[in-house]
């Protein structure tokens, strides 16, 4: 699927310091019976985000009116467990762009990747503080550059690594099967003789 | 040219699969075997239908219906609509693009992590994938499996290759004996207790040591199985005498003195002496006992005679919150014991332990006893095979006596995603692999244990410690 290109961005952000959040908060197995890639952010977080009669969770952050914008900063160890892509797809239909966190787990960084959403790993300090920032001053603005792989968060900023193929593709908007594609006769060969 | 430098088992598979490595790009990993289900397929078979390309090789592509299938009357319909449209969407798709199907009803339908094996499709030194991340449970056959997104599923489809960075080598030895009652869903729930949830994230495991090599087959899936819960890519355990013995004569393992050819290549499927691991981890099984988690990650776990954490004695302050929140989802108290504690339900199934040996591990703990008057018992057979196995062998007869339900094969009440559900504020003793919040149902609560454990509680009604019994 070709993606949206992604190059800077200036947005306010969601803190949700859980740590391990697992995919299946992100999105309960239940809601995954779509079989398209669109709509998954209307069940982004279900059960923290409803209670059981389907009404809002007044104290959970996607609920409370002060917080909004593109980024969400969450604790570490995000997006662990099962390797479902609908958890990258919720959280970029719901119109977040950047994930931000101390750690990722492997499959949901590549899944994250592979659309659009790019998730920025910090220090821990530093996540801390993002956090404090946004909890404090909602409206605090963060800046994301991708080109130079900088995080700025009001006047503290934390450069941050991705690798330069996934860079490529994130700021151009490719994606692998491209790549493989090209590979088409040296697979093939590759396949007859295993 | 330059001196073979001694490599890991991972490594050889890894560097024989590799179709092109190029400065500044993942490399390009040719895929053996890929397993599709109809969860994380549809999107994929629609991403070849956009480009007008085919399945690259069908041969090498196998589907089966789990997630979302009933555990009872399964001949018929899917009640649920959504459900029985993502099914139904897998038998069009795979007739369209040619994959074979083991579709409902089908003598080797089943959970896709155990019809692979059963089936001979999972073999040593392959490079097997699937949209699911307990792909990780078929390396117990010394092959490189990982859990894929549905983009990854697409390419895998399309060019039979797949993106990869290789990860970084983590070797984790268990030696010495099992204690009475420990089985190898305690050695997994235990590593995992120690080094957490995220403790091989990065990282492709080796499982060995004698404790690893003295398991069945059965018991060495259930340890890769878990792999992904503690964030590793991977995990697998070097082919041996067991392996060979388990792949022979199965349907689509080569068969005659082709096997025996291939068995000759897959002795080489060793850990070169000398060869080094990014981390090695060691430890000893006379330290594990029966375990049981208490929280909402596999992490969270202990000895089931052991006491819940306070939050005085968290390694870490960032964890607090997580920590207090995971209790209050759970009902329980930091500091506490389990021992003893009023269950409601029993699920024995599972990709981890669903496998002919596991319910033969139950069969023979409540062969003649009953259940416990407070609890509903579960008993849900990976596969078909292993459903017609546990009759044949008069399982059924027996779990009937002890009250519990033999159900059909399928995903069941491991993931809350078909009609197999724990209820809102119910505690499950669960053979399963996570103890997510909701993973069961929503606000269903989650004790994940070894087949043993769940059967002993499921006699008493309680959290129990399995050495009363055997």
């Amino acid at each position: 699927m070709s993606k949206d290109k992604f190059t800077t961005l200036k947005t306010t952000a969601v803190p949700l310091p859980n740590e391990n959040i697992d995919t299946d908060q992100i999105i309960p197995a239940r809601f995954l019976k779509a079989t398209t890639r669109e709509g998954f952010g209307d069940n982004l977080f279900r059960d923290w985000r409803y209670n059981a009669e389907d009404k809002p969770v007044p104290e959970f952050v996607l609920n409370d009116a002060k917080y909004s914008g593109k980024i969400l900063v969450a604790g570490k160890n995000f997006g662990c467990g099962s390797s479902r892509e609908h958890a990258a797809w919720a959280i970029y239909d719901y119109g977040f762009r950047v994930v931000v966190s101390s750690f990722f787990a492997d499959i949901f960084k590549n899944n994250a990747l592979n659309n659009g959403l790019l998730p920025i790993v910090v220090s821990d300090q530093f996540l801390k503080q993002v956090l404090q920032a946004v909890e404090e001053k909602p409206s605090t603005e963060i800046v994301v550059d991708l080109e130079n792989q900088i995080l700025q968060v009001g006047a503290v900023k934390e450069s941050f690594e991705i690798n330069k193929y996934k860079k490529t593709c994130m700021i151009n908007g490719y994606d692998d099967i491209d790549y493989l594609l090209s590979l088409n006769k040296e697979i093939r060969e590759f396949d007859v003789a295993h | 040219m330059s001196q073979l430098k001694p490599k890991t088992i991972f490594e050889k598979i890894w560097d024989s699969h590799v179709v092109k490595r190029a400065e500044g790009y993942p490399d390009a990993l040719f895929i053996d075997r890929h397993f599709i289900h109809e969860v994380t397929s549809p999107q994929a078979f629609d991403g070849l239908k956009k480009r007008g390309i085919p399945v690259f090789n069908t041969s090498r592509t196998t589907a089966t219906a789990d997630h979302n299938v009933p555990t009872k009357d399964q001949h018929l319909p899917i009640k649920e609509a959504l459900s029985r449209h993502q099914v139904e969407t897998l038998r069009k798709n795979c007739k369209e693009f040619g994959v074979e199907l083991y579709d409902l009803g089908h003598a080797y339908q089943g959970i896709v992590h155990i019809i692979g094996p059963e089936l001979g499709l999972t073999q040593p030194g392959m490079t097997i994938v699937c949209g699911d991340s307990h792909t990780s449970t078929h390396g117990a056959f010394g092959n490189i499996a990982f859990g894929i997104g549905t983009s990854e599923v697409e390419q895998v489809l399309a060019t039979q290759c797949i993106l990869q960075y290789k990860p970084k080598t983590m070797k984790i030895e268990i030696n010495g004996k099992l204690g009475k009652g420990v089985v190898s869903k305690d050695i997994i729930l235990y590593i995992i207790s120690k080094i957490s949830a995220s403790g091989a994230t990065g990282f492709f495991v080796e499982y060995a040591g004698d404790a690893i090599t003295s398991l069945s087959m059965e018991a060495r899936m259930t340890i890769c199985n878990m792999s992904i819960e503690m964030g590793a890519r991977g995990g697998l355990i070097a082919p041996d005498e067991t392996t060979f013995n388990y792949i022979r004569g199965r349907k689509f393992a080569p068969q005659g003195e082709a096997f025996d050819r291939k068995v000759e290549e897959w002795k080489k499927l060793k850990t070169d002496k000398g060869a080094s691991y990014d981390s090695v981890l060691t430890f000893d099984a006379a330290d594990i006992g029966p375990m049981i988690t208490y929280g909402t990650n596999p992490g969270m776990g202990m000895k089931v005679t052991d006491r819940i954490p306070t939050i005085a004695e968290l390694k870490e302050i960032s964890e607090q919150h997580s920590f207090t929140k995971s209790l209050e989802y759970m009902g329980l108290e930091p500091g506490s014991s389990l021992l003893g504690k009023s269950i409601d339900y029993v699920f024995i199934g599972s990709c981890t332990n669903a496998r002919i040996e596991d319910l033969r591990l139950v069969a023979d703990m409540v062969k003649g006893k009953t259940k416990a008057s407070n609890v509903e018992v579960w008993v849900v057979p990976g596969s078909k095979q292993v459903e017609d196995q546990a009759r044949r062998e008069g399982l059924d007869k027996i779990f009937e006596a002890a009250g519990f339900e033999l159900r059909s094969p399928g995903c069941s009440a491991c993931l809350g995603m078909n009609e197999d559900k724990v209820p809102a504020g119910k505690y499950c003793i669960s053979t399963s692999n996570r103890n997510f919040e909701g993973r069961q149902g929503p606000k269903s609560r989650t004790f994940l244990a070894s087949p043993l454990s769940a059967a002993a509680a499921a006699i008493t009604g309680r959290v129990t410690d399995v050495r009363e019994f055997v």
